[in-house]
């Protein structure tokens, strides 16, 4: 039932504009080029590169060209290097078109928790708080619930925050959900249906979120 | 933040130093040091490994990571150099971790472009700055928020250091520099920030050896020069692809 994650990344990647300015996060969303034609955008990496390629091939590495997640990649023909202050004045300048990152709990006014489990380890906040705020276009790429059927759509996030009333766009596995504010029946926000992966019905999707569906 | 108490003879002059120990010279307990690299990423090896032998404690270390994997400024966590650590992600670095845990290092976690823009206006006279980064979450606390235009801000303040360790890959004799690919990063940014930068360069030539257009970091900036050709550059991760095939193999 639902997307696998190839879907899911192929599904994201139906998302980014020709000829924009892309950011993929950290996991699933770096699937998401796999999903790009060739030439169709340009993706930008926060450590400070633009027009960023495919990994290299095997003996071609180079410890110096690394994404975001510190990963060897390589630069494609019409890319460029710079220094950190460029890259997220970049993103904070609303020059980045579309950042399309991994998500804890999205709220169904569109905040954002991915950077902190309560009571677990702190890996850092990195570029993630910068990105969602800055970016003209935030879309969650996310598990719908956990392995426990616990909500990660929510009403409210009770996880940390990572900004507020951003996530335009949240797409998982069972399909495609916006959040929108003031929505809901009780005057608070609803998640709207885009679409329903396929074999998925509506009131398991209901079942698995923790916020009123919408129209 | 007009370095009054920095002398004005001589300070462009004679910056090439013989070893990582005289450029290092003054780098003493309880100062503030910034050291550029993404993770492992465009580290200055040589005087990280020169801080150490230095037998300095109690550093505040401004850095995107603290190194990974044991490398790089995870072997100054190791050898328990560091009182207080400023970077934005800590990742699998499990010695921070470890020592985060019992309390034996502060951490101060920053967003990553929040530590940069802190640098860059340290570096550049002004003392504070307006941002959206942080609105509505921990980061804000204890801060003033503004609403600017209509949008809530979080003001930060210039952060500045005692000194800047970077690495560049060619650097000539005035200090001129140039990095290569991602090994940029936060260090041309640490320069500007900090009263006394040292680079360890890959390539050190001579004076007009850099065409002025293509210089990233002037010499200005730069203080105190030492050569270094050899390096680990260690992978954090190596990914990489299979070379397709070739056609009708």
């Amino acid at each position: 039932m639902g997307y696998s994650k190839e879907q899911m990344a192929r599904r994201a990647a139906a998302e980014i504009p020709e000829g924009s300015i892309v950011n993929l996060g950290i996991g699933l969303p770096t699937l998401c080029a796999d999903y790009l034609p060739e030439g169709h955008a340009f993706l930008h990496s926060e450590n400070g590169l633009l027009g960023m390629g495919p990994f290299p091939y095997e003996g071609e590495e180079d410890p110096q060209l690394i994404n975001a997640g510190k990963q060897t990649v390589t630069v494609l023909p019409g890319g460029s290097t710079f220094d950190s202050a460029m890259s997220f004045a970049m993103i904070r300048g609303g020059h980045v078109d579309l950042a399309i990152l991994g998500a804890m709990q999205v709220s169904a006014d569109g905040d954002l928790a991915n950077w902190a489990v309560p009571g677990g380890k702190v890996m850092g906040i990195g570029g993630a708080m910068d990105l969602a705020n800055g970016c003209r276009r935030v879309i969650a790429l996310m598990q719908h619930a956990t392995k426990d059927g616990e909500h990660k759509l929510v009403r409210a996030c009770s996880y940390p925050l990572t900004a507020r009333r951003v996530v335009d766009r949240v797409i998982t596995e069972l399909g495609v959900f916006d959040p929108v504010a003031g929505a809901g029946p009780d005057g608070g926000g609803g998640f709207r249906v885009i679409e329903l992966a396929p074999g998925v019905d509506r009131a398991e999707v209901a079942r698995l979120t923790g916020a009123p569906l919408v129209d | 933040m007009r370095n009054a108490d920095l002398p004005f003879v001589g300070r462009h002059h004679h910056k090439v130093k013989d070893s990582v120990a005289a450029a290092l010279d003054g780098l003493d307990s309880g100062m503030t040091v910034m050291v550029g690299g993404f993770g492992l990423c465009g580290n200055a090896e040589a005087l990280i490994r020169g801080v150490i032998d230095r037998g300095v404690k109690d550093l505040t270390l401004v850095s995107n990571n603290a190194g990974n994997l044991g490398k790089g400024l995870a072997t100054w966590l190791r050898a328990g150099l560091i009182r207080k650590v400023i970077c934005s992600y800590l990742g699998t670095n499990e010695d921070l971790h470890s020592r985060m845990a019992a309390g034996t290092i502060e951490v101060e976690v920053t967003p990553q472009g929040t530590l940069v823009e802190r640098m860059r206006a340290a570096g550049a006279g002004i003392p504070a700055f307006y941002t959206p980064t942080g609105v509505g979450t921990v980061v804000e606390d204890g801060k003033e928020v503004r609403e600017l235009d209509g949008r809530l801000y979080v003001m930060e303040r210039a952060l500045p250091a005692d000194y800047a360790l970077i690495r560049a890959r060619k650097v000539d004799r005035f200090g001129n520099c140039r990095f290569y690919r991602t090994a940029r990063n936060f260090s041309p940014i640490m320069a500007t920030a900090a009263r006394t930068t040292i680079v360890e360069a890959d390539e050190l030539l001579d004076v007009g050896a850099i065409d002025p257009d293509d210089v990233h970091l002037p010499g200005l900036y730069v203080h105190r020069i030492v050569a270094v050709p050899e390096h680990e550059d260690p992978f954090e991760y190596k990914t990489s692809r299979k070379r397709p095939a070739a056609e009708g193999a």
